[in-house]
């Protein structure tokens, strides 16, 4: 998550600020994981990234990192499938901040990337928080990709819904599903209602 | 010495402007709405670029498309006054100001944080958060933040124009302050001819993106095409003159100037707010054309305070009506009469008359007091 976070702001704000010919291919390049089946998404992932795959036995050569079947993988297969919310979220944030503060900035003395830290960024703060929450959420509930690209293997790469699948499949297992799916109720809701507390605190900050 | 020239054509406007001002001193490009001040401002502090053109400030060049040098805008060390202020809501009044000071290191430090505080009545807002403040305060934290920012130019468009008339009144005497105190060269836009009246040296009449006019105020006011701009009864000739006596009994100050003696109520001059008035101050008077009468014969018995010996040099029909100028040792003045009244008088290019002008007509702005140590507004 937040290594996927850097990615998401510069992608948004190259979606937003930057004109230029293939934008409209990057924004749906971008948005591919939201529309795909999300097995399709781990496959296309066990293609480039599994031991055979071109990225994958670069990854191992070099550094000797493996991602397919690993938590790594499974962290790279959330990060992709979330990174559409995500970088809608934080798009959505950036188009709401004046420019004209930006311009003030400049007009004070403040550089490109002094201006992006000091005024841009703490001012979409309540939306990238926003959808970072959202990208967790809905990560944690990630499961087509995760499945086909690292599989499910206990105490490595199965996660919740993962766990609650199988608990679900296996014969005595209902209370192990019943606390697995409270377990997923109470994460979702404290991330939600944390977010809002924040987002709220960040507003008032901000004296909207 | 501050000179501009810049070309910049888009979205089907073309602005070609072309000024030059001593320095310091406030220029106020004065114009209709869309007439290209603030499109002006913005090439200036380079949030645009020109077409062509080049902007110095005291043998600085910022921008020459010619020998193709533009400073960079966060390089130019302009600072900008902006008409919705545009405070960064995330940082306090003090995170506000202290902005561009922080990043003006290494600059020669011209003004001190304490200076502009107390210059600008800052020091009860310092803790406050931007949406806490009133219009005013909001303009005055700007432009202190703008100040600290060690600025070789200071660009201020149309800082009062979201302000109504009562909080113009809270930004209006600091302005008059930092033009008096400091040495920092201002370009001020406004569509309001009292503000520029108040506080400008010189002027840029800019109309449909194009220079009209430039001079002093006074010279500005006689200009005709002023007329469209401000309208027909805000003509009015513009006179400095030097207070030389002020009679509180009667109420009535007087005021020397180049060709005689001006009286005018002391209303202003007398008022607690603008204490700083008095015997010696400069004041910048407007005379409106509707409010001035001629008289062919030295006038008697008449309630009028000034009666003031002039020629008549110009005569111009105006609509349904005519504008007199009349030189009055040097100094001009306009008045508006009937056609009826000019054929009545016989007034004509070379005519002797008296232009009689109310006292209580005329107010005064103070524009420079005697000396710089009087206690602020």
């Amino acid at each position: 998550m937040l290594w996927s976070l850097p990615f998401a702001v510069l992608a948004a704000w190259v979606l937003t600020r930057v004109r230029f010919p293939g934008r409209t291919l990057l924004d749906a390049f971008v948005h591919l994981p939201l529309v795909l089946p999300p097995v399709a998404v781990g496959y296309v992932l066990l293609l480039l990234f599994g031991m055979n795959g071109p990225i994958g036995r670069w990854l191992y050569q070099v550094f000797g990192v493996q991602l397919a079947f690993t938590k790594s993988g499974a962290a790279l297969a959330t990060a992709v499938m979330t990174f559409p919310l995500m970088v809608r979220a934080i798009r959505i944030a950036l188009e709401g901040v004046d420019r004209g503060l930006e311009a003030a900035a400049r007009t004070l003395g403040a550089g490109p990337i002094d201006r992006f830290a000091t005024i841009t960024l703490p001012l979409m703060m309540p939306g990238v928080l926003a959808g970072v929450v959202t990208a967790f959420a809905a990560a944690l509930g990630e499961f087509g990709a995760v499945i086909t690209f690292v599989s499910n293997i206990p105490g490595e790469t199965r996660t919740l819904p993962l766990a609650l699948y199988t608990a679900i499949q296996s014969p005595n297992g209902d209370a192990i599903a019943l606390r697995l799916a409270l377990l997923s109720f109470v994460l979702g809701l404290t991330g939600l209602v944390l977010s809002e507390i924040l987002a709220r605190a960040m507003r008032r900050r901000l004296g909207r | 010495m501050l000179s501009v020239a810049l070309d910049k054509r888009r979205d089907g406007f073309s602005l070609n402007v072309a000024f030059e001002a001593p320095t310091p001193g406030i220029v106020a490009l004065f114009g209709r709405s869309g007439c290209g001040k603030s499109t002006t401002v913005d090439l200036i502090a380079g949030l645009l670029d020109p077409d062509s053109g080049n902007v110095r400030v005291d043998g600085t060049t910022l921008v020459d498309t010619a020998a193709g040098v533009s400073v960079s805008a966060h390089q130019r060390r302009i600072g900008y006054v902006f008409q919705d202020a545009r405070l960064f809501p995330h940082r306090s009044v003090t995170g506000n100001l202290r902005y561009g000071l922080k990043r003006a290191k290494g600059v020669r430090q011209r003004i001190g944080f304490d200076e502009v505080v107390s210059l600008l009545g800052l020091a009860a807002l310092l803790n406050r958060r931007p949406h806490q403040l009133s219009g005013g305060e909001r303009q005055r934290v700007a432009l202190g933040r703008a100040l600290l920012s060690q600025p070789r130019l200071l660009l201020l468009d149309e800082p009062l124009a979201s302000l109504d008339t009562a909080r113009r009144e809270e930004v209006l005497p600091y302005l008059e302050a930092l033009r008096d105190r400091l040495s920092i060269p201002m370009i001020f836009v406004s569509h309001q001819f009292d503000e520029v009246l108040r506080l400008a040296t010189h002027v840029v009449l800019l109309d449909d993106g194009k220079v009209v006019a430039q001079g002093s105020p006074a010279e500005i006011s006689l200009v005709p095409a002023l007329r469209a701009i401000v309208g027909p009864e805000e003509v009015g000739a513009v006179v400095d003159g030097v207070i030389t006596a002020i009679d509180a009994e009667k109420r009535l100050a007087e005021l020397r100037l180049a060709g005689g003696t001006l009286r005018i109520s002391a209303r202003d001059v007398l008022d607690p707010r603008r204490a700083h008035h008095g015997v010696g101050s400069v004041v910048r008077v407007q005379i409106f054309a509707r409010d001035v009468i001629l008289a062919t014969e030295p006038p008697h018995a008449l309630s009028v305070r000034n009666a003031l010996e002039g020629t008549v040099v110009d005569v111009t029909d105006d609509d349904d009506e005519v504008l007199v100028r009349v030189d009055i040792g040097g100094v001009n003045v306009l008045s508006r009469v009937t056609k009826a009244a000019v054929e009545a008088l016989r007034l004509q290019r070379g005519s002797r008359v008296w232009a009689l002008i109310k006292a209580v007509s005329l107010r005064g702005h103070t524009f420079k007091r005697p000396e710089a140590t009087s206690p602020m507004p």
